[in-house]
């Protein structure tokens, strides 16, 4: 991409793709504090390791197809639900669109040259990188890889003979990584708005990213400590959890959802921000009730981090603190709904473009939907107890962590990847890939809920033969989901070698910053800093058009 | 490049690193890492919590092991060097470089005098038998077993945090005597006294959990 607008040296107008800084090549890459780099550079890692994921979630279906063994053993089953666990939460959904998006627009959003602490920012790449080795380690060594199921729950994760220290460390390390990038934001958020830019001035991603940051950086700690707990007692013998030793498994159980109950909202609340990004651009319309789809991100940060023991209902609590973690459980639904809510009604009357970003916007709102309803049917304590352990949570997580932050990622992908590397992608088979991946999607999951209201149970690698259609039927969706999947990335990646050139700064039409500069965008972003003075969704002809429609 | 424009380049360089800095910032990043931190040692202050309400006696008894003077001893250490590190950047303020360059060595002799302490505490208990996985502390009812658990669990991360403030501000010393902390930029050595004052106000809870419960 040489020939692209290089005409000068000093970083204001030459792309950041062709800059050549202090280091050349490779390392111009992995030494490099530009954030837009960074971003590059976790996406790379991230969407790698969303393809190992995806590749152990092919074998595991693949498993299922048959009520006894079919391809793997038993134990090999166990490891591969928990590597896929551990994978797809810690590795992939937790920091994919913070660590690649929000990196690499974020700054650009808020006008401001780069994030906060560039340096840290850079120190959190490499903090990911060696949770990945420690991850890859703990698959090739002696003793086999984790079997504990991603939740690490207490006595299994102290007896396991399997590389429990290696995992644990790993997502311990990724913690910090995700405690680094949190603060980075916030302080980039805080103190580097260009002038002119108040609080609600604001791109509704910045807002979703500004939530997420605070949960990153107040749970966080807690599973570190807790993890790093357990792996004390591993090695050293020290009496925390183990209950041989006088601990409490359940405390264990406590500290590991105080974590990963609001890790949840860690990993939905940016898709949400993406899907507010879009849902304006491809209706030309302002967004309804943007205070609303802010403040009800910061409403998810606040009761999303006080409903944990929700995942524990089964575990043995006192009957008034489920009844409390029930009734909150409940209430943060209405955040979410009051987002889902304004995105259909920003839609209403607005002149749609049926471009693949909105496609996977509008299948987003409807699987999370699908999701978020059933979440609310295991918040009432007594359909929990009865669903807990069956394929119904499998069903309802999926939905909404692949169905909502997987499509919410791939919806940003199709959105702003033209933007990053200036080249667009074949819209057709993008439109293709779409399909076959939401309907592979569908037929994979929807029969969980099925099996699970039947009572087949989660983790279990045999079954009864009464399941067994519905366990090929989702086996054979997934197999049209990597279809799909393969259609959407080869789509992408071929667009990156020779797709169209894209030159316009304004490639959808959007109004905030990152619009209105060059694409791929220069070096420093802005060769000055804007000024705001309007609000980042100011659609004026289509707004009184549709004033007009409705006199 | 000639001579003279390089320079200039260096000076508007210079300039625009004056411009982009911001104390504020900086100092905002710093509260929120520390903010993160007390969340780590917030999720060992529960564990404490719920065990010590499950095993009260147990806990009274494992702590009549400690060495209350040794603790009250290192409680003083920790505190004072809480305030040379305080007066040690009140000092560069003033622009005395030479007293700040003593108070910030004082702090860090403060941090080595508390580890060797803890040095001779621990090894006192080790030969006492009160180790993890020892089969005198086996033999003990579960709830010592847990405030032996939780003591080196918690006094150890501690610890490991004096370490590291120690070897930040031996830093800020190296950057001080370099002339890289000036009276008019001192938010680094601002920023690593905030992290000894965590370290001291964590040990301050964790003086009377450990050495004063009854």
């Amino acid at each position: 991409m040489a020939e692209t607008i290089a005409t000068s040296h000093n970083g204001h107008d030459v792309s950041y793709l062709d800059y050549q800084g202090k280091h050349k090549g490779i390392l111009g890459w992995v030494l490099s504090t530009d954030h837009k780099r960074i971003g590059i550079l976790y996406m790379i890692a991230i969407l790698s390791f969303f393809m190992v994921g995806v590749t152990l979630g092919v074998l595991m279906r693949l498993e299922l197809l048959t009520p006894q063994g079919t391809i793997v053993g038993p134990q090999a089953y166990n490891e591969f639900f928990t590597v896929h666990g551990i994978i797809m939460i810690f590795f992939v959904v937790i920091p994919v669109i913070p660590a690649v998006f929000g990196n690499f627009f974020l700054p650009i959003m808020l006008g401001a040259k780069d994030v906060a602490f560039p340096r840290l920012n850079l120190l959190s790449w490499y903090l990911y990188i060696i949770g990945v080795a420690l991850i890859l380690l703990s698959l090739v060594l002696p003793g086999g890889a984790a079997d504990t199921g991603w939740t690490f729950y207490i006595p299994y994760s102290v007896r396991t003979g399997t590389n429990m220290v290696f995992t644990l460390t790993a997502v311990f390390i990724l913690g910090f990584s995700s405690i680094i990038t949190g603060l980075n934001f916030l302080t980039t958020i805080h103190r580097m708005r260009a002038p002119g830019m108040g609080w609600f001035k604001m791109p509704l991603f910045s807002w979703a990213l500004y939530a997420t940051s605070w949960i990153q950086v107040i749970v966080t700690p807690i599973i570190g400590i807790t993890l790093l707990m357990v792996v004390v007692e591993r090695v050293f013998h020290v009496g925390i959890f183990d209950p041989t030793l006088g601990g409490d498994p359940v405390l264990f159980q406590h500290m590991f959802w105080m974590y990963s109950h609001p890790a949840v909202y860690i990993i939905i609340l940016p898709a949400m921000g993406v899907i507010s990004e879009i849902i304006p651009v491809f209706s030309q319309r302002t967004i309804f009730g943007y205070k609303f789809i802010a403040y009800s991100s910061i409403g998810i940060a606040v009761f999303g981090s006080l409903v944990w023991a929700h995942h524990m209902f089964a575990a043995g609590m006192a009957n008034s603190a489920e009844f409390i973690f029930s009734l909150l459980t409940f209430l943060v639904a209405i955040p979410s709904a009051i987002k889902v809510f304004n995105w259909t009604a920003t839609l209403y009357k607005g002149s749609i473009k049926l471009e693949p970003p909105l496609l996977y916007a509008l299948a987003f709102i409807f699987l999370f939907s699908i999701g978020g309803l059933t979440g609310i049917i295991q918040g009432a304590l007594n359909v929990d107890i009865y669903i807990t352990h069956t394929y119904f949570i499998v069903g309802h997580i999926h939905y909404v962590v692949f169905g909502g932050t997987g499509f919410g990622l791939f919806a940003a992908l199709h959105y702003w990847l033209p933007k990053m590397f200036g080249r667009m992608y074949n819209k057709k088979v993008a439109k293709v890939g779409f399909w076959v991946t939401f309907i592979g999607f569908n037929i994979l999951y929807f029969p969980f809920f099925i099996l699970g209201w039947l009572g087949m149970p989660r983790r279990s690698y045999h079954y009864l033969p009464e399941y067994q259609v519905y366990h090929v039927i989702s086996t054979i969706g997934s197999w049209i989901l990597v279809i799909g999947l393969l259609i959407m990335f080869l789509n992408l990646l071929l667009s990156l070698i020779n797709g169209k050139k894209v030159t316009e700064a304004n490639i959808w039409g959007g109004e905030t910053l990152e619009w209105t500069v060059a694409t791929p965008p220069p070096v420093e972003n802005f060769e000055e800093i804007p000024q705001m003075i309007e609000g980042p969704y100011e659609y004026k002809q289509n707004e009184l058009a549709v004033e007009e429609e409705v006199k | 490049m000639s001579t003279s424009e390089s320079v200039q380049a260096v000076a508007v360089e210079h300039i625009e690193e004056h411009v982009n800095r911001d104390d504020i910032r900086s100092r905002m990043g710093m509260w929120l890492f520390l903010f993160s931190e007390l969340l780590l040692f917030g999720g060992l202050f529960i564990m404490y919590s719920v065990y010590r309400y499950l095993h009260q006696t147990d806990f009274s008894i494992a702590s009549k092991e400690m060495n209350t003077y040794l603790g009250t001893l290192n409680t003083v250490i920790l505190l004072t060097s809480s305030l040379t590190m305080a007066l040690a950047i009140n000092a560069m303020q003033r622009g005395k470089k030479g007293l700040s360059i003593f108070l910030q060595a004082f702090t860090i002799l403060c941090g080595a005098a508390f580890m060797i302490n803890k040095v001779i505490e621990w090894s006192h208990e080790f030969a006492e038998g009160n180790y993890p996985g020892s089969a005198i502390l086996a033999a003990k009812p579960k709830g010592q077993i847990l405030y032996f658990g939780l003591y080196y669990s918690m006094v150890g991360l501690h610890g490991l945090h004096v370490l590291v403030g120690m070897t930040v501000i031996a830093f800020m010393l190296v950057f001080t005597i370099r002339g890289k902390i000036t009276p008019d930029n001192y938010v680094k050595l601002e920023a690593a006294g905030l992290y000894w004052h965590l370290v001291d106000i964590i040990w301050i809870f964790l003086f009377p959990l450990f050495y004063l419960i009854t």
